[in-house]
């Protein structure tokens, strides 16, 4: 579908790097699934009594098969099914099809015209809920033209196979086997309902690879746990495709042994290890055992969409959904970090010169009152759902803390009147800006996280987006691991609990730097939990006596302490 | 005819969503009776057992469900989609 024209079909191994949205690995042959083919033309109607007994064949169809699926799934998956099935069987939706039928209609358009409607209705819809539905009809849509025109295909997967396709509909992913099979999506999205199926079932899957040139029963190899597609590997391709595999597969295995154990340090101090989450599917398949909480939820993806901002409820609901999975473990829920690398269409500022410098974080969320007040009462509503800790990004100065404290003091009051459950959360900020760290005593606040990715840009004065300076923007760095010792100090004097989220906590180099300088809790992607843990039970406090040519003593100079080391 | 009404207040997080509206549908379509659901007392009355129409309300959270049902078994059908609600669905018609 996405293929203009033909790509040209290259020889030998060709490497296509994709977005990873399911991890794994996947080795054979290239099933190329194509778009179904209808005529372009408008079928002529063969008469009323015929379409409508093909309409009529094509729903029970369509029923029979979806009721199939549904016994075999549970969950979120079973529940889109649950809702396909409900329509297909809703005489509300199919009667205006038949209608047109006996206006002479051929039974494919006028099931088009009549879910058509429907689609149009849900795209429409305030709510991101409602029209990300429209995404299920269309899938219905298809499933019901599909047994019309006779095109029906089931691709078949033999061993190994890879599926590519520009796109793929939940319920043809549900009606194939998967088993040692994988995904390689031309378009799509790591944020789709059928990414969010494929990491349910862990089915190695890639999205937007661009377009492929592929000849069916061609081998591939998907290496989806670090986002790169073979085709046409030679044999070295494959030794070395293989033996990766093997090395991945076995430092997984540790690390899922590993994951649900608490971290200990060899000294058998406790390390707590959260999770940072940037979409709430990410928490499906993922056990809350493996965290001691979810220490960074990142809200912009709920502003991702084309249609404007998203409403009260909605946030309230995809909010509750993550403190129910969390099953009492604390849930760190960051307001709107737009701006910087993160623009907003008609929410951050266009153009500004140095936009990491600018109107972004809390400072874009105190600008826009209006949007910020709605994930304000948004987020103490979900607060009933668990135990929430409410975070602000980019904090500077101790007046953004005391604005925002009375916002929310504001969305309480409103709340109150209005009769609508709320509960109190605990209200935290990030430590990304310089200023903050060195200042912290100044700042009232319930606990403290440090944005490494940010402190580190903003320490050096190198940025993130720039590879001509990223061997300045090192994590590891002793000004950065300074300002982590002060605030890790800082926080421990005000009783305060200080944890660090950002990607310095799950660098296996940077991490025992940032242990040592004091610090006692760490939010790092799930997949890196294991890693992260085993990173941390063998990290020892140094002694005195242990002064040497060790990590330890480097560290020392690092945090200013002449080499002694803490404690 | 014998006719039935009830209401409750709809305190699942989603508001009236997909797996919500499915169980109100499948439960309703269990009875003989014409069974109808509203936002408001005073309607507009919308056909329970189409998902359809169903979802076209797009109820919130925290909005009081009315149902009212006319036929045979009218008030068992009201009692059931009452405390399917008050179970905040989680009980499964089959």
């Amino acid at each position: 579908m996405s293929m203009n024209g033909e790509p040209k079909i290259e020889v030998g191994p060709q490497s296509r790097q994709g977005r990873i949205a399911s991890g794994g690995f996947a080795a054979g042959p290239i099933v190329r699934l194509e778009p179904t083919k209808r005529a372009a033309a408008t079928p002529q109607s063969a008469g009323p009594a015929a379409e409508r007994a093909a309409l009529v064949a094509a729903l029970a169809h369509a029923r029979h098969d979806l009721s199939d699926l549904v016994s075999g799934t549970t969950g979120e998956a079973s529940d889109i099914l649950s809702f396909q099935l409900a329509l297909v069987e809703d005489d509300v939706l199919t009667e205006p099809a038949f209608a047109s039928i006996g206006l002479g209609e051929p039974a494919s358009s006028a099931w088009q015209k009549a879910v058509g409607t429907l689609i149009a209705d849900y795209d429409a819809a305030d709510e991101e809920y409602f029209r990300a539905r429209a995404g299920d009809l269309r899938d219905l849509e298809t499933r019901v033209l599909d047994v019309l025109s006779g095109s029906t295909q089931r691709p078949d997967l033999p061993e190994g196979a890879i599926l590519v396709a520009d796109d793929l509909a939940p319920s043809l992913f549900l009606s194939l086997p998967w088993d040692g099979r994988g995904i390689a999506l031309e378009a799509g999205s790591a944020t789709s309902h059928v990414a969010m199926l494929a990491r349910s079932r862990s089915v190695p899957m890639l999205v937007g690879l661009g377009p492929l040139a592929v000849l069916p029963g061609e081998r591939a190899l998907l290496n989806a746990a670090e986002g790169c597609l073979v085709l046409r590997p030679d044999a070295e391709t494959e030794r070395r495709f293989n033996s990766r595999h093997a090395q991945l597969e076995s430092i997984r295995q540790q690390d899922a042994s590993q994951a649900k154990r608490p971290a200990v340090t060899a000294d058998g101090e406790r390390v707590e290890v959260h999770i940072n989450i940037a979409d709430p599917a990410e928490l499906d398949n993922l056990d809350p055992a493996i965290c001691d909480g979810i220490g960074l939820v990142r809200t912009e993806f709920l502003f991702h969409e084309r249609h404007g901002l998203p409403g009260e409820a909605e946030q309230a609901e995809v909010y509750a959904r993550m403190l129910r999975w969390a099953k009492g473990r604390p849930v760190t829920i960051r307001t709107l970090d737009a701006g910087g690398d993160k623009p907003i269409p008609g929410l951050t500022l266009d153009g500004e010169a140095n936009p990491f410098l600018g109107l972004r974080g809390i400072r874009l969320s105190l600008a826009h009152p209006e949007v910020f007040r709605i994930q304000l009462r948004a987020l103490l509503r979900a607060s009933t759902a668990g135990q929430l800790k409410i975070m602000i990004p980019m904090v500077s100065i101790p007046e953004e803390m005391e604005r925002v404290r009375a916002l929310i003091g504001q969305a309480r009051a409103e709340l109150d009147r209005g009769g609508i459950r709320h509960r109190a959360a605990a209200l935290g900020m990030m430590v990304e800006v310089p200023a903050a760290a060195v200042t912290l005593d100044l700042f009232q606040t319930d606990f403290v996280s440090i944005g490494s990715n940010d402190l580190v840009q903003y320490t050096m004065a190198a940025g993130r987006d720039s590879d001509a300076v990223a061997a300045l923007a090192d994590a590891g760095n002793p000004a950065v691991l300074r300002l982590v010792g002060m605030v890790a100090r800082a926080a421990s004097e005000l009783g305060i609990p200080a944890s660090l989220c950002g990607e310095a906590g799950a660098d296996p180099r940077v991490l025992p730097l940032l242990l040592a300088a004091g610090l006692r809790s760490v939010s790092v992607a799930p997949a890196r939990v294991g890693e992260v843990k085993r990173v941390v039970s063998s990290f020892r406090r140094e002694r005195p006596r242990d002064r040497r040519q060790s990590l330890a003593r480097r560290l020392g100079h690092a945090l200013g302490l002449g080499g002694a080391g803490r404690g | 005819m014998t006719t039935a009404t009830g209401s409750i207040l709809m305190t699942h997080a989603v508001g009236l969503h997909a797996r919500p509206s499915v169980k109100v549908t499948k439960l309703a379509k269990s009875f003989a009776a014409k069974v109808e659901l509203a936002a408001s007392a005073t309607g507009p009355w919308t056909d329970a057992k189409s998902i359809v129409r169903v979802m076209g309300l797009k109820v919130p959270q925290n909005t009081v469900l009315h149902f009212r049902a006319e036929g045979p078994d009218s008030q068992s059908a009201v009692d059931a989609l009452v405390a399917l609600v008050a179970g905040d669905f989680e009980g499964v018609p089959e």
